[in-house]
């Protein structure tokens, strides 16, 4: 049976990427980062040991743009390609799918009437690549999982609400404990936390917010997901919004959840946040 | 800029829902092409053409001549497209950023916790 072994919370600020490329590890505005990341990503190496991540995150005009853009959309490749955004191809390994799994996903989410688009070819840019590296090490070939891209609307509204995606986070568990296969399963939710890139409040950030969400999606992660949109907005800055895509992770979890490890730093525009979880139900 | 912008009352901010996309899509639709750098080449070669050939409306246009992102902003455009723009212009984040909020670069950067994670 497929079980799910750890929820996983992390911001996808692409300057992260380009320090991370850059071997900024010790670099004294970067170090706290890479510090903060790396019991996580010893724990999920040492104890963890996923077999397949199911990674949500959106795309920004990459794979898609405003033409059509699906507010829920799941990879069901055997493998997933690094996409050049603009600003230069990133140097790391194409990832592997699991399109067994995905498949067994897809039948089972839609069944349960989240009716997903479907993608047998996705390329990967900053809303997934960012997070990758710094909780799985990886060589200039492979990575240690296989992963399933999982899309979420959060560039357009309408987005899908907060309650749907715990709702939907809730039925990915529900077909993970129905995969015969004994898949080991790790669900992160990337985005946010607070931050704002656009007009007279461009870089608005609210610490005392994200150290706020980092302790509520703990304990009263559906009171949070019933917020407004622009009560969230109005918080965490505009794109701040995508926060709704911790719900996904969170719905997979149990009711009660054990904290592994939590980070935060807001060194410039984005309070930068990191969340490890375990169930304990 | 749409009268739906009303209902979201956030100051300062654009939310960026279907009206404000529908407005600014040659806008976003002009800039995502810039990943491409024979694209970024065709720009910089003669931005006009190449904006007429995207059908950017006037005051779109204007808004991009003269690099006045917060109108540009107002008038639909989306940062996470417009990015591309800039970067085919030299202008990067935080300068586009700190235009937004009526400072200079230093100014801006001086309001940040860590300025040297860039």
């Amino acid at each position: 049976m497929g079980k799910i072994v750890a929820g996983i919370g992390s911001s996808h600020v692409p300057s992260i990427g380009r320090a991370y490329d850059q071997k900024k590890q010790a670099d004294p505005a970067w170090q706290p980062l890479f510090d903060g990341y790396e019991p996580v990503k010893r724990w999920l190496a040492e104890e963890v040991k996923a077999d397949v991540v199911i990674l949500v995150y959106n795309d920004h005009g990459t794979e898609f743009f405003l033409d059509c853009y699906p507010t829920f959309a799941l990879g069901v490749a055997d493998s997933y390609a690094v996409a050049d955004e603009g600003y230069g191809k990133r140097p790391l390994p194409d990832f592997p799918g699991d399109a067994a799994f995905s498949e067994h996903l897809a039948n089972h989410l839609v069944a349960d009437e989240f009716d997903l688009t479907l993608c047998q070819e996705m390329a990967l840019d900053h809303g997934f690549l960012t997070a990758m590296p710094l909780l799985w090490d990886h060589d200039d070939t492979a990575w240690p999982v296989k992963v399933v891209p999982l899309l979420v609307n959060v560039i357009q509204h309408p987005l899908p609400t907060g309650q749907r995606c715990y709702k939907l986070g809730e039925a990915i568990r529900r077909a993970v404990e129905a995969y015969p296969e004994d898949t080991r399963v790790a669900v992160v939710g990337t985005g946010g936390l607070s931050h704002q890139l656009n007009g007279e409040r461009f870089g608005h950030i609210n610490e005392e917010w994200d150290k706020q969400w980092l302790q509520r999606i703990q304990d009263a992660p559906r009171e949070l997901a019933a917020l407004s949109h622009k009560e969230v907005m109005t918080a965490a800055g505009a794109e701040g919004g995508e926060v709704i895509m911790w719900f996904v992770m969170r719905g997979a979890m149990t009711e009660r959840v054990e904290e592994v490890h939590r980070f935060y730093y807001a060194p410039m525009t984005t309070g930068i946040g990191l969340l490890a979880l375990n169930n304990s139900d | 800029m749409p009268d739906t912008q009303e209902r979201w009352g956030i100051p300062g901010t654009y939310v960026f829902d279907l009206a404000l996309s529908r407005q600014g899509y040659a806008i976003n639709k002009m800039c995502n092409s810039l990943k491409f750098d024979e694209n970024r080449e065709a720009f910089k070669a003669d931005e006009e053409a190449y904006m007429e050939r995207y059908g950017l409306s006037e005051e779109q246009k204007q808004a991009i001549r003269e690099r006045d992102w917060l109108r540009l902003t107002q008038l639909g455009g989306n940062l996470f497209f417009f990015l591309k723009l800039g970067a085919t212009l030299g202008y990067g984040l935080y300068t586009i950023g700190a235009q937004m909020r009526g400072e200079s670069y230093e100014q801006f950067m001086s309001t940040r916790n860590v300025p040297g994670a860039t």
